[in-house]
């Protein structure tokens, strides 16, 4: 087998297509072991894990936790809001601290952009960013990419529109680099106070009205509105919002053809997508969820390959 | 490098069937007995056993799956080789059958000793025999043993035993070969 050009999963920015691939195909052989009677393999069960968060996160966290536990692996967590953090101490003695514990691998999630980046120079346990900031959240976009995959056959050529809260969204950008990596068409679409400026230049296309969005997708992945990280309004009203951006059943009959609803989690029902959406056939978001650990279990499992005894 | 052949398609195509034999004399329908090949070469004999069984013995209903065990290895991280994980596919249950392991080269043991591991997550077999074309003699790190050899072979470490099979090689072949 192959292995990964990296040591640490900070971003897909850091990552080549033929990682993706690999991480892909390695899911692909653990979506069959979640899917037996027993559903764990002892293959990391000399590695300690510790899952950082200094940010909350239920599915995410359950997520890398139960990944890391059909692995065999020791798992320690952490909570910014019950540790010495809030006492002032730093993140790189937070860290030395549970390194000293002999972790070999860190899952962190931050609320700055580049800690991961950070922390991986200065530590030496393999390290997975789990969402820094408005940054970047590689397994995310992993899965996301994984479950077109799954649906769609293949992720190159087809046309993906991210709609939403792109200014905010750590998904949109990690997706936009994994789908770009796999040779997909994005577009991303929302209110022009919600796409960040330039964003073209990522060599995506911007659309700010969403029924000529879906009558170009493929595939829709829709964002949450992170109001927890809107220090102004960027609209007038949540069902103006929803007015213009939410997607109904009424919506998507309109369409001449059948597009794949993705969202990431968790859902405002009503808002970003009503509820007879979200629970459509042409829904996959638990399909999303369920690969979630897939490919958390492979990504983990490709960089606990590259430490060494 | 020179290579010697230890059994050519002739000498393997008796042995496959002596093997054959040997299964229905403790097996008879097979109503309660599957074969798992294990991947990523076993697959092939098991498959070439299963298809004789079938066709030349007429045994119907023969169930047969295929058992990756990369992920039960108890090499992970030791040393360079990283293994390539291959697909597991178990249609049937396996919960108090009569489960016969087919491999094309029994060397350590620890592969059946991951298979052993393995076969557990999809339930408790009532018994599991192990079946293989060649079984190296006197370099077994654990107490394991065949049930079926095709052929013992006794083979210094320095020494490859492979199994070409006619479905990837082209042929069908045993050769020892000395590196």
């Amino acid at each position: 087998m192959s292995e990964l050009s990296v040591n640490h999963l900070l971003g897909i920015k850091y990552l080549q297509e033929k990682d993706i691939q690999l991480i892909f195909e390695t899911a692909d052989h653990f979506k069959e072991v979640i899917n037996r009677p027993i559903k764990k393999v002892p293959s990391l069960r000399d590695i300690t894990i510790a899952n950082l968060f200094f940010e909350n996160s239920t599915r995410t966290k359950l997520s890398f936790e139960l990944a890391e536990k059909r692995l065999s692996a020791d798992v320690i967590n952490f909570s910014a809001g019950q540790s010495s953090v809030k006492k002032g101490e730093t993140l790189i003695d937070t860290v030395n601290n549970i390194l000293s514990m002999k972790v070999d691998m860190v899952v962190m999630r931050h609320p700055n952009p580049g800690a991961s980046v950070f922390l991986s120079k200065h530590v030496s346990a393999n390290i997975i960013n789990a969402g820094d900031g408005a940054h970047e959240h590689p397994t995310q976009a992993l899965l996301d990419s994984y479950s077109i995959r799954e649906r769609l056959g293949d992720v190159a050529g087809k046309n993906v529109v991210i709609v939403g809260d792109i200014l905010h969204s750590r998904v949109a950008l990690s997706n936009i680099y994994a789908l770009k990596l796999q040779g997909a068409n994005v577009m991303v679409c929302g209110p022009k106070t919600l796409l960040p400026k330039h964003i073209d230049k990522l060599g995506v296309k911007v659309e700010t009205n969403l029924l000529k969005a879906l009558q170009w997708c493929d595939v829709a992945n829709m964002l949450r509105v992170q109001n927890e990280r809107m220090e102004i309004s960027y609209f007038p009203s949540t069902r103006e919002y929803t007015q213009q951006f939410g997607v109904n059943k009424a919506l998507l009959d309109s369409l001449d053809k059948e597009i794949t609803i993705m969202h990431p989690g968790p859902i405002n029902r009503g808002v970003e997508i009503t509820s007879d959406v979200a629970d459509s056939k042409q829904a996959i978001i638990l399909d999303q969820v369920q690969n979630g650990v897939a490919v958390r279990m492979a990504v983990i499992y490709l960089l606990a390959s590259k430490i060494k005894q | 490098m020179s290579q010697k052949v230890l059994l050519n398609a002739t000498a393997i195509n008796i042995i496959l069937h002596r093997l054959a034999c040997q299964l229905i004399e403790n097996h008879k329908d097979f109503s309660n007995t599957v074969l798992i090949g294990l991947q990523p070469r076993g697959k092939y004999l098991a498959n070439r056993l299963a298809e004789m069984l079938k066709t030349e013995y007429n045994i119907k209903n023969l169930q047969l799956g295929h058992l990756d065990i990369t992920f039960y290895r108890d090499d992970f991280r030791r040393g360079d080789k990283i293994h390539e994980a291959n697909t597991t596919e178990i249609n049937f249950i396996v919960e108090d059958k009569k489960v016969v392991f087919i491999d094309d080269v029994l060397y350590t043991g620890r592969s059946i000793r991951a298979a052993l591991t393995a076969i557990q997550s999809f339930g408790r077999p009532n018994e599991i025999e192990l079946l293989t074309l060649i079984d190296r003699r006197f370099s077994r790190h654990l107490p394991i043993q065949p049930n079926y050899r095709g052929r013992q072979v006794d083979a210094i470490n320095e020494e490859k035993v492979k199994v070409n099979w006619k479905e990837n090689e082209g042929e069908d072949a045993v050769y020892l070969i000395n590196s």
